[in-house]
């Protein structure tokens, strides 16, 4: 009698240990929504460089509109000045009725394959990893996107900055079972 | 036409750009917009050292690395060609404390007097170029996206988790900057 319960037990878990491999794969991936939405279509390398065009459009306004400027960060965490606040919540507008139009419209890409969308899941990592990037944030006066365009603005002091932030994200991959999610 | 480019943008002329690439990116290709992820990349295809979280076929974002090659070309095209001689404008109050630190240099993206390649091995400055870095590249991963792929992609998508993930960056950033950055930049 024991032994069979020990038998069910064993089976379950050995169950379970492969639903949570398959979930966790496919979690690791949607994480970042990547491998997701693929093309089915086999395009050259080269077909990349139409998604260079669009960062230069974000490199420039970075610039242009002293997004990267650690000043203008400490000011937006001071309630200091609005221009942060107004292009955070501008572009959370325009991406939204964006959206709303690609799915209301069934919008397809330019090679006529339909635009997917992902829920993401809640997990604790939302709470304790964006506290901790807010504060890296206020210190260095620099989300991700803007180290790469200080660095293109000259400031090549911030390739260490970037160069730590790569470290943090290896050390993240490294402790990320040990954390709560 | 270059004079009018050269001058500061509004808040809405680059919220609207910047809220536009996320139709841009889906309607190109049906990438999300998203930029911490890069560094997830970099670290899969540079060194994965066997851990979990890196082994997936990076390749296929490789997009990503094109479109934030993009940025730093971007950011040189506008230093080089769209640059306007008047300095940044300061608020006032910062102005006086960030004075108080001996921060006085406002030109540039970045304060001089803090960040520099001297300064890395002073405390202060290990602390907020090293340590710094180090919350930006750790914190965003752990929660997923920056402000870029949860408060601009994931809000546009209607995402609750995203949009408590913004909270939560705000939060940090808050407390950081008033409460515990002064100390550091006495240091």
């Amino acid at each position: 009698m024991a032994q069979e319960n020990n038998l069910s037990d064993i089976n379950t878990k050995a169950t379970m240990a492969n639903l949570i491999n398959d979930d966790m794969d496919f979690e690791i991936r949607s994480l970042d929504s990547m491998c997701i939405n693929d093309s089915q279509q086999k395009h050259p390398w080269w077909y990349n460089f139409k998604y260079l065009t669009i960062g230069i459009v974000f490199g420039i306004v970075f610039v242009k509109a002293e997004i990267i400027s650690w000043f203008r960060i400490q000011e937006m965490f001071r309630l200091q000045s609005f221009h942060m606040f107004g292009v955070i919540g501008t572009a959370v507008v325009v991406g939204m009725v964006s959206v709303w139009l690609i799915k209301k419209f069934s919008i397809k890409t330019i090679h006529g394959e339909s635009i997917s969308f992902h829920p993401k899941k809640f997990n604790k990592g939302q709470v304790y990893g964006g506290l901790l990037f807010g504060m890296g944030w206020a210190l260095t006066g620099a989300c991700p996107g803007p180290l790469f365009a200080q660095i293109g603005t000259g400031a090549l002091v911030i390739s260490v900055v970037l160069a730590s932030a790569i470290a943090g994200t290896w050390v993240y991959g490294y402790f990320r079972e040990r954390l709560p999610h | 036409m270059m004079e009018f480019l050269k001058q500061p943008w509004t808040w809405y002329a680059a919220g609207s750009i910047i809220g536009l690439i996320v139709p841009a990116l889906l309607i190109f290709g049906n990438k999300n917009f998203g930029i911490s992820s890069n560094m997830r990349h970099i670290c899969a295809a540079c060194f994965p050292a066997n851990i979990a979280y890196f082994k997936y076929n990076w390749k296929k974002e490789i997009w990503n690395f094109f479109f934030v090659g993009g940025v730093i070309i971007g950011a040189m095209i506008a230093t080089l060609l769209l640059n306007s001689d008047t300095p940044l404008v300061v608020n006032q109050h910062l102005a006086s404390e960030l004075a108080g630190y001996g921060v006085t240099d406002f030109s540039g993206t970045v304060p001089k007097q803090l960040f520099s390649f001297e300064g890395l091995f002073t405390l202060r400055g290990f602390i907020m170029m090293v340590v710094g870095g180090f919350l930006v590249g750790f914190g965003t991963r752990y929660a997923g996206g920056c402000t870029s792929g949860h408060s601009i992609m994931g809000l546009s998508n209607l995402q609750v988790p995203s949009f408590i993930a913004t909270c939560c960056f705000m939060a940090g950033g808050f407390i950081m900057a008033n409460l515990i950055l002064p100390f550091i930049l006495r240091l």
